[in-house]
């Protein structure tokens, strides 16, 4: 395209010149056009993938070995065992949901707290303040949180609570919580931000007061926008490996208490992974486990959209 | 036209640079060997230890250590990306034959270096030594212990209903799977419920801030806030404490060798750097991390 300038140029008239110059814009946009959806196309095609490749390998197991009773009722997991393979996920979920619970119990208040106060209460100078740090809260990298949760969290539980152990559905629903408000925050923040402001100019002229305002017009008007936040914190929640791994105690029991230590499908698959020699039975039992996490994931997902669409749609 | 020429000119003349310049470069590359290095997590603290010394030793050969545990290291000796696999087990009939299958060549096994298990607990626990049937009733499948009281007429300050706190390793450690066989032999399993850390490094970390713990750890990892229980075959029996002594004439009951594997017997810089290793040289370091050298002459299998 250069040479093709470089010579055409001189002889060219000004008119000729606009109409190349208009087809050159034509092309140019088509071909941004065309890489713009293989952008959007490459995200649909990964996620496909991934799928497919997670279903490929879970497939043989399902087939075979798999029972639904045994993975979804025993809470037997011997994937090495000595004497008798046992897949039993039952401790796994239990696990997982504990903690993806106890910690939206922790985060829901604190990161719905934080959002409201961040967008309705607090002053200009700040509100900057809070959103930088909350920002970097999310840039700590998990395995820091992990040790985070055995050096400092484990000790002081053993204390306060005098339990045995500090590796817990409460050490790690901390964690976890702590890992998941940056994300309630700062869109529970937008969902706030998003209600237009004739909505608290006119609650204001009849007379109500700030609380008022906030708690019966404006988180009312965004609630949607709110419970989408949280189930996306959650999603960061179930879908967390490495700090679980260590806050958890990683062990295979089933929880009666906060203070008993579990063992989360995440964290299973992560440690395990490795040493499963690939294509064999243990490797697919844990894409198994891959793929149920997927489902509840997508599931996860999928009511989260659903929710803010339907925030966008009333505002 | 003119600044076009110069352009393309200039473009030319520094791609023929960049070429010549890569083509240095490889050639440096080729004169040097890397060799991969991969597997047990009890090793690698050695190894990377061996791998730093033995580069000021031959400059021309580097060594790239990375840990994540003995099956991941054999994993990676059948898959024939690594020239050599450090474990702490000795490889499986079926890991052997896949090697074989995969590569055409057998794996072979060197024993580098000894290394004691240590059972630890807590300073604060003020047990001193345990049987070998006592740690079965702690740790295996069906055993009835779950409390201190259980095993011994104790009470454990600061642990809370007096519980034992198993802490164990994630399965595809060596460490794991030899304190198994050697507790429970190898028909039993380890009884769920232990909270299985990912490393050794946080078993021993785990431990000195929990009372109620009992844990097994390779001797390298010991710390001063964790005791190193002496163990004894039966209760009431003399127990033995877990030194380099004790691993080297065989009387500390759960001490085993530590492999490193090659596809075939090795040859050229892979070959020398495995003798410096089991030289007095390469021992040296083995006894400076808190493992146990193999006693000169170096045992073959």
């Amino acid at each position: 395209m250069q040479a093709v300038d470089a010579k055409a140029l001189p002889a060219l008239q000004t008119v000729e010149l606009s109409s190349f110059h208009k087809r050159l814009r034509i092309w140019g946009e088509k071909i941004i056009e065309a890489l713009i959806l293989i952008c959007g196309l490459s995200a649909i095609i990964l996620v496909l993938g991934i799928f497919i490749f997670v279903f490929k390998e879970a497939w043989p197991f399902l087939l075979s070995r798999f029972s639904w009773r045994e993975f979804l009722t025993s809470p037997e997991w011997y994937p090495d065992s000595a004497t008798k393979v046992r897949y039993g996920a039952l401790a796994l979920f239990a696990g997982t949901a504990s903690i993806t619970i106890g910690s939206m119990v922790v985060a829901l208040p604190v990161g719905l707290g934080t959002a409201i106060y961040i967008s309705e209460f607090c002053s200009p100078r700040f509100k900057e303040i809070a959103k930088i740090v909350i920002e970097i809260l999310a840039a700590i990298p998990s395995v820091v949180w992990g040790f985070v949760a055995i050096m400092i969290l484990n000790p002081l539980i053993i204390k306060l609570f005098d339990v045995p152990i500090g590796l817990n559905i409460l050490n790690a629903s901390v964690i976890l919580a702590l890992m998941a408000i940056p994300v309630i925050v700062s869109i529970g923040e937008d969902a706030l931000r998003a209600v237009p402001d004739a909505y608290r100019e006119a609650a204001e002229a009849l007379g109500a007061t700030r609380l008022e305002t906030t708690f019966r017009v404006v988180v009312p008007a965004a609630k949607n926008g709110l419970f989408a936040a949280l189930l996306l914190g959650m999603g960061r929640a179930i879908g967390e490996t490495m700090a679980v791994l260590m806050a958890t105690g990683h062990s295979i029991h089933m929880p009666t208490s906060v203070f008993d230590s579990v063992r989360t499908l995440t964290a299973t698959i992560a440690a395990e992974l490795g040493e499963a020699p690939k294509g064999g039975e243990h490797y697919q039992a844990l894409f198994t486990i891959g793929l149920f996490l997927f489902a509840i994931s997508f599931i996860v997902n999928l009511t989260a959209d659903f929710m803010v669409r339907g925030f966008r749609r009333k505002i | 036209m003119h600044w076009d020429k110069t352009l393309r000119r200039s473009t030319v003349i520094f791609s023929i640079a960049m070429i010549c310049v890569f083509l240095a470069c490889t050639k440096k590359q080729g004169a040097r060997t890397i060799i991969q290095n991969k597997g047990s997590d009890t090793l690698v603290n050695v190894a990377q230890a061996w791998a730093e010394r033995y580069h000021q030793v031959n400059q021309k050969v580097s060594i790239a250590v990375t840990g994540g545990g003995s099956g991941i290291g054999i994993a990676a000796l059948i898959n024939g990306t690594v020239d050599i696999a450090n474990a702490s087990r000795s490889i499986k009939p079926e890991e052997a034959q896949k090697a074989k299958q995969n590569t055409g060549k057998d794996a072979v096994l060197h024993v580098v270096a000894l290394d004691a298990i240590a059972v630890i607990v807590s300073k604060d626990n003020p047990i001193k030594d345990i049987s070998i049937e006592e740690l079965q009733c702690i740790w295996g499948e069906g055993g009835a212990c779950s409390k201190w009281s259980d095993v011994r007429n104790i009470n454990v300050p600061g642990c809370a209903n007096n519980e034992i706190v198993r802490v164990s390793r994630q399965s595809n450690s060596g460490t794991y799977q030899y304190f198994r066989e050697a507790i429970l032999g190898e028909r039993r399993d380890f009884k769920l419920g232990s909270r299985d850390m990912h490393g050794s490094k946080d078993v021993v970390d785990l431990v000195e801030k929990t009372v109620c713990a009992i844990s097994y750890t390779g001797m390298g990892y010991l710390s001063p806030n964790v005791r190193a229980l002496c163990i004894s075959k039966k209760r009431g029996q003399p127990c033995v404490e877990p030194t380099p002594q004790t691993a080297l004439n065989r009387t500390y009951p759960i001490a085993r060798e530590l492999y490193m594997y090659t596809l075939g017997e090795p040859t050229g810089e892979i070959k020398a750097y495995l003798d410096w290793v089991r030289a007095p040289e390469g021992q040296k370091i083995v006894n400076e991390l808190g493992y146990v050298s193999i006693a000169p002459p170096p045992k073959a299998e």
